[in-house]
């Protein structure tokens, strides 16, 4: 199957005090159609630095980047604009919300700017936030929902012009461990419904949900994880902790 | 077993069966699973020691069942054992002396080693995160709780493998 994002080569050197810092070294990626991958790696890893090129938020040094077959690193802005609106969602550690419109409002936002009617736009706003359970929180303003709520506002933008792919970028990194493993699950269950995510995030935890998981250090990737989901849990549990009997 | 048996029977006077149903409630999947034959083996030695003792209690058409009592002597054990502070080991980490003996001894790669159990331990997360939504959201804390405890411990090796990774090898 053909990958939905695929990077070549992808590098990316910064210069912030005119010494060059090679955030990315020649990174090879691809993200199957209905795969779930997170990148996972201590910080300055370079992991975030891949998920903003592949998404356009910035440009590489040198590499490719595919979307759909299609490459992408030489868009001009205007371009990635158009592309950002409709084959790529993101959710970021702060939810990034429009503080004076309503949930329903900043959910529809991206679907009006993508050329949809305004009935078409409500309708899939009402299907999203049903999906996620917060149909009753459509009329409020986000600085009224907690964080968990907050992002999932934030999901719910993020697909409503449903992308090929979408980015989450430390997703959980400001929410309490409730709302995280909460956020984790809609993630999951939205993968199952065939939604490809690429996630980045420090925390082994949070990158263990992914069906692979791809370990980032010094701006190269050093290994590629498959998780499996048939061991038997208590056994592992035996392994780790035992209690004195 | 011992203590445990104690602090079910500080709470009541029980026979064996209820002393199993209720480490069976109190624990979950972390207690490993019970014979009769070892209930009543503790229990016999409790009695032993005099920090328990029984009577049998008749019971109409069956035959009768022994229920078993705390001593003043079993509820001191009891208070002498909680109040101690808890020392010894907390960790045995075989992996810790495969890294240090493959590094002195040159039978292995520490690289490779920490790759391999970089995989296991992401695969038990998943796994422990299964297991830890599969409990009921309003069942007993004490399981998720145990849970979790094994998690951070997890997070915390995970930790560890990238400080080997920077001290133990040359060139990263």
């Amino acid at each position: 199957m053909n990958p939905i994002l695929m990077t070549k080569s992808l590098s990316k050197t910064y210069h912030p005090n005119g010494a060059a810092v090679r955030a990315l070294r020649e990174v090879d990626l691809a993200l199957a159609p209905g795969e779930f991958v997170t990148v996972m790696g201590p910080s300055g890893c370079g992991k975030s630095t891949l998920l903003h090129l592949s998404g356009g938020l910035d440009r590489p040094t040198s590499g490719e980047v595919y979307l759909n077959g299609a490459r992408v690193d030489t868009l001009s802005e205007a371009g990635w604009a158009v592309l950002r609106r409709r084959q790529v969602g993101f959710v970021f550690q702060f939810f990034n919300l429009i503080g004076n419109l309503t949930v329903a409002d900043n959910v529809e936002l991206p679907a009006l700017l993508a050329g949809a009617s305004s009935n078409e736009a409500r309708r899939r706003r009402q299907a999203l936030l049903a999906d996620l359970s917060i149909t009753d929180k459509a009329d409020i303003v986000p600085s009224q929902l907690s964080g968990g709520e907050q992002q999932r506002v934030a999901l719910a933008r993020a697909l409503i012009n449903q992308p090929a792919v979408l980015l989450a970028d430390e997703p959980t990194g400001n929410l309490d461990s409730q709302s995280s493993a909460e956020v984790l699950a809609l993630l999951q269950r939205m993968n199952v419904q065939g939604q490809a995510i690429l996630l980045v995030t420090h925390d082994a935890r949070v990158a263990s949900v992914a069906n692979r998981v791809i370990y980032m250090r010094d701006g190269q990737v050093k290994d590629e994880i498959r998780i499996e989901k048939g061991r038997d849990p208590q056994a592992v549990l035996a392994s780790i902790v035992q209690l004195e009997v | 077993m011992r203590y445990a048996f104690l602090a079910l029977l500080a709470r009541q006077p029980a026979h064996g069966y209820e002393l199993k149903q209720a480490l069976e409630n109190a624990f979950g999947p972390l207690w490993p699973p019970l014979n009769a034959g070892q209930i009543y083996t503790t229990l016999a030695r409790l009695e032993r020691d005099g920090l328990v003792q029984s009577h049998d209690v008749p019971q109409a058409g069956r035959p009768g069942k022994r229920v078993y009592e705390l001593t003043p002597q079993g509820r001191q054990a009891l208070q002498v054992w909680v109040a101690e502070s808890t020392t010894g080991p907390r960790l045995k980490d075989e992996f810790f002396m495969k890294v240090i003996l493959a590094r002195l001894s040159g039978v292995a790669q520490p690289p490779a080693l920490i790759e391999r159990q970089r995989r296991e331990y992401l695969q038990s997360l998943r796994d422990l995160d299964n297991l830890a939504a599969s409990l009921p959201p309003d069942g007993d804390p004490a399981a998720a709780l145990f849970i979790e405890g094994a998690i951070l411990r997890l997070q915390a090796d995970l930790k560890w493998l990238d400080l080997c990774e920077d001290r133990l090898i040359a060139n990263r």
